[in-house]
């Protein structure tokens, strides 16, 4: 079953936004592991994963209406 | 000598009207520096006497409808430890100074440079090649001389660290490197000194604000050991708007924790992507 989340990538990452980010389909039961396959994300390029607003881990399952935003690593100032 | 303060401090008030015609009492900027000069005290000490006998050092008085005449005091009174004096500190200074944070304590090893222009407000052409803490002890004292501030021309390292930074109510993490950043986080720890660290990369960046019995920086980058040393920032730079306001979410912070007022980004951490207006709080534990 597909269902759809909402996509932010910040920073560097941003080059890898899909395509209607705001209704990004997946499918039932995919992981931000899964997810940052999908997109092309390295692991290694990410620091911080959001769900909902609440700090998530790759393995954080997704479910309808999500909202997900990943940051790389930001140190700059 | 503090009866004699405070009648020259009287002597010297005017009555003012704010302009919802509240009535109060006012010292202007000129005559705290005479009576500091008179009196061989600090600004800041006039400023303080004065608002302990109910008059706004002029300078404040747009603060007095969000600030009690005891929040600004304690501001007055208060010690910010600065580290970093690029874009961040160099714009958060500026606030830290105009809002009456009395002692500021400056750390920074760098000299400016032109790539420095585009968004470090302590940068100007002349000042090139210029150690930063020399301007930004200058520029302190240009817009508030009631300040007593201290500049530290010196990189942090493990050494050097806990002196730097020792006595201070608030520390700013104001640093562009990620291990130094957490070598900050530690020291702080170790003082027992609230943290409010910020970073930027290009339009994006974030802020949170770290008590020592916080996790803190580790639910950011994870742990220290596996940080590199730099972040997007290498590849995107950072924009000045994006860096000015990442360090106006830092003062907020700094004061509210001085003031013990409001809400703070402890284990939260305010978002900010100025390129399609993303600003959010989000959850760290």
């Amino acid at each position: 079953m597909t269902i759809h989340i909402t996509l932010k990538l910040f920073a560097t990452l941003s080059q890898f936004t899909p395509d209607s980010p705001d209704r990004f389909p997946i499918e039932s039961g995919t992981t931000i592991r899964n997810l940052l396959k999908q997109i092309g994300v390295s692991e290694d390029e990410i620091k911080l994963i959001f769900i909902n607003g609440i700090k998530g881990n790759l393995t954080s399952p997704l479910h309808e209406g999500d909202r997900v935003g990943i940051f790389p690593p930001v140190g700059g100032g | 000598m503090k009866s004699d303060m405070i009648i020259n401090i009287k002597k010297v008030s005017i009555h003012k009207k704010m302009p919802d015609d509240t009535s109060y009492n006012s010292i202007s900027s000129e005559h705290v520096t005479h009576l500091s000069s008179h009196f061989k005290v600090p600004g800041q000490y006039i400023e303080i006497t004065a608002l302990e006998h109910n008059i706004v050092p002029e300078r404040y008085v747009r603060n007095m409808k969000m600030f009690s005449a005891k929040d600004q005091s304690a501001l007055l009174k208060s010690r910010v430890s600065v580290v970093g004096l690029g874009g961040l500190g160099g714009a958060l200074i500026e606030m830290l100074a105009r809002t009456g944070v009395g002692n500021l304590n400056l750390i920074d090893g760098d000299i400016f440079e032109d790539s420095n222009l585009n968004r470090q407000f302590l940068s100007t052409h002349s000042l090139l090649e210029t150690v930063k803490t020399e301007a930004a002890v200058k520029r302190i004292a240009e817009i508030n001389s009631s300040i007593v501030v201290q500049g530290y021309s010196e990189y942090l390292d493990e050494k050097n660290a806990p002196g730097l930074i020792d006595h201070s109510d608030v520390v700013v993490d104001c640093l562009d490197s990620i291990p130094s950043r957490f070598l900050l986080e530690r020291t702080s720890k170790s003082l027992g000194s609230p943290l409010v660290s910020g970073a930027v990369a290009g339009t994006s960046g974030h802020v949170t604000s770290i008590f020592p019995k916080d996790p803190g920086l580790k639910l950011i980058y994870s742990e220290s050991e596996d940080s590199p040393q730099k972040g997007a920032e290498a590849s995107l730079g950072c924009l000045t708007q994006a860096v000015t306001l990442i360090a106006a979410l830092e003062t907020s912070e700094v004061v509210k924790i001085i003031l013990k007022r409001g809400s703070l980004l402890r284990n939260k951490l305010f978002i900010v992507d100025l390129m399609d207006n993303t600003m959010d709080v989000l959850d760290l534990i």
